[in-house]
């Protein structure tokens, strides 16, 4: 059984003249102080991608740069569920006996690396080179064809959408470090500048500068959280060839960590869940089945994913507030999730929380990575 | 371009959709390959699709990903549940619904020619 024993990040924003290595240095120099662990310490590194620092053996010139000399060295690839892919490999790591800590790290000078036209092309890669991307789309324009389907399908509205854009907001204005913790009403976001009808400007994570690192050991270092169930799923690449809308791989992987941590959904009391667009959000807690089909928006309205409610989800703000540096970007839920299992989110703390669930996207709902976290 | 893509993009400009269908087990290709995913025959043939089918699902985009684009906003990019039974992307005409009958028509845009559906 893996535990998570420390993370640290750098804030997100703009870091002005700092690189995907600086940011990684600071993410992991700050998880290092949070376990109590020194460099020599560290037997294993797993690395995201990083659109602008795109090298072909990442970890390995981490690993150089940073002065570890590790055991197992891994770069790893798979969108906006890479944080979590990374933490279950590094888990299955060390319960293989691979390693015994393992510094798991994503960040990115996504926002001031490149101009905005490049990281929008960039990212709109993740289309189909032949039959997608020569339609001038982009990755809102896909997640907008999910949205006004799912919508169509279940009444969700655009104002129902809204209030995750709010939601996020108002748990960033209480977590420092955050992107954007102005707060903002549903019709701001229903005012806001469209971008890929359904989808407005306020329905979109910002691009971010930042990064998240953790520490992953084979023993627990008390007061922690242990990784207690891991499920992925991988359903289609492209929105093209996804068969059902409605069925993504999103339940299944689910379904697999929950299964492998002996846990149903009703025993979940926090929610770490990946939320790119508001409509992410909205598809992603509904297929998962933390809320029904189109009413999710009604029980964010009665405020279940609030600090006080049943299901505090993102307490830090989430992409769509906190942030979204690329790879830390979902790293950040999880460094979430840890701090609340640990009694270690200061002024966010919810009290008595036990059993979590966590929740990478990566592409156009693509690729699935699920984890279920429990205070040690 | 791979060679399949090619073919694809050259009926575009000759003003037709082409697809591609496993001769073995019949299953119709989203994205042309060299071989059957259902079936793994490598046996396959190109048809002319009749160009018609209903929207899936639709965007209008306002925020373009590049200068090649921009002239064009805002535009609408669909998904299309082909008659044949396979859903491709493609430009439409704004306003287009989903559940909506469509048909195929072509927009040169930037050395290609974009299916573009518009209403049937």
């Amino acid at each position: 059984m893996a535990h998570i024993v420390g993370a640290g990040d750098t804030g997100f924003g703009r870091h002005e003249g700092r690189t995907t290595i600086d940011l990684m240095t600071q993410a992991a120099t700050a998880a290092l102080a949070d376990a109590g662990l020194r460099r020599g310490d560290i037997d294993g590194l797993i690395c995201g991608y990083s659109t602008t620092h795109p090298h072909l053996m990442l970890a390995t010139v981490f690993a150089e740069h940073f002065g570890l000399d590790p055991v197992y060295a891994h770069a790893m690839q798979a969108g906006g569920a890479t944080g979590c892919a990374m933490t279950m490999l590094a888990a299955r790591l060390a319960d293989a006996g691979q390693c015994r800590r393992i510094l798991v790290i994503g960040a990115e000078n996504r926002a001031t690396g490149q101009s905005r036209d490049s990281s929008i092309q960039t990212l709109a890669q993740v289309g189909h080179p032949d039959f997608e991307v020569p339609y001038g789309a982009t990755i809102p324009a896909y997640y907008a064809l999910l949205a006004s389907r799912y919508m169509h399908v279940h009444g969700v509205t655009e104002a129902d959408l809204a209030e995750f854009a709010v939601l996020m907001r108002g748990h960033a204005a209480n977590c420092p470090g955050a992107h954007q913790a102005a707060p903002i009403t549903v019709a701001d976001v229903l005012a806001s500048k469209p971008i890929a009808a359904p989808l407005k400007l306020l329905d979109c994570c910002p691009i971010s500068d930042g990064g998240v690192a953790l520490v992953v050991a084979a023993e627990a270092a008390g007061g922690g959280a242990h990784i207690a169930g891991m499920g992925q799923a991988h359903r289609h690449q492209h929105i093209t060839h996804a068969a059902d809308l409605t069925q993504t791989g999103a339940a299944l992987a689910a379904e697999r960590a929950l299964e492998e941590a002996w846990a149903g959904l009703d025993d979940i009391d926090y929610l770490a869940v990946y939320d790119s667009f508001t409509i992410t959000l909205t598809m992603l807690l509904e297929e998962i089945g933390f809320a029904p089909r189109g009413g999710a928006a009604a029980m964010a309205r009665a405020g279940a994913f609030g600090p006080a409610g049943s299901l505090p989800l993102n307490t830090h703000g989430g992409l769509l507030a906190f942030g979204h540096c690329g790879v830390g970007g979902g790293m950040a839920h999880i460094a979430e999730a840890y701090r609340q299992l640990a009694g270690k989110a200061g002024a966010r703390q919810v009290p008595d929380r036990r059993t979590a669930f966590v929740h990478g996207d990566g592409g156009v709902m693509s690729s699935h990575v699920s984890l279920v976290l429990r205070a040690e | 371009m791979e060679p399949l893509a090619r073919h694809f993009w050259d009926g575009c400009a000759a003003g037709e959709l082409r697809l591609r269908r496993c001769t073995s087990c019949d299953t119709w290709q989203t994205f042309p390959r060299e071989f059957c995913t259902a079936c793994g025959s490598t046996s396959l043939q190109w048809r002319r699709a009749a160009g018609t089918g209903t929207v899936h699902a639709a965007t209008l985009v306002t925020r373009a990903p590049s200068d090649a684009f921009r002239p064009l906003v805002p535009y609408a990019i669909l998904l299309v549940d082909l008659d044949e039974g396979v859903r491709m992307m493609a430009h439409g005409m704004p306003g287009l619904a989903i559940g909506q009958r469509v048909a195929v028509t072509f927009l040169a845009h930037e050395g290609r020619h974009l299916p573009r559906f518009v209403a049937l």
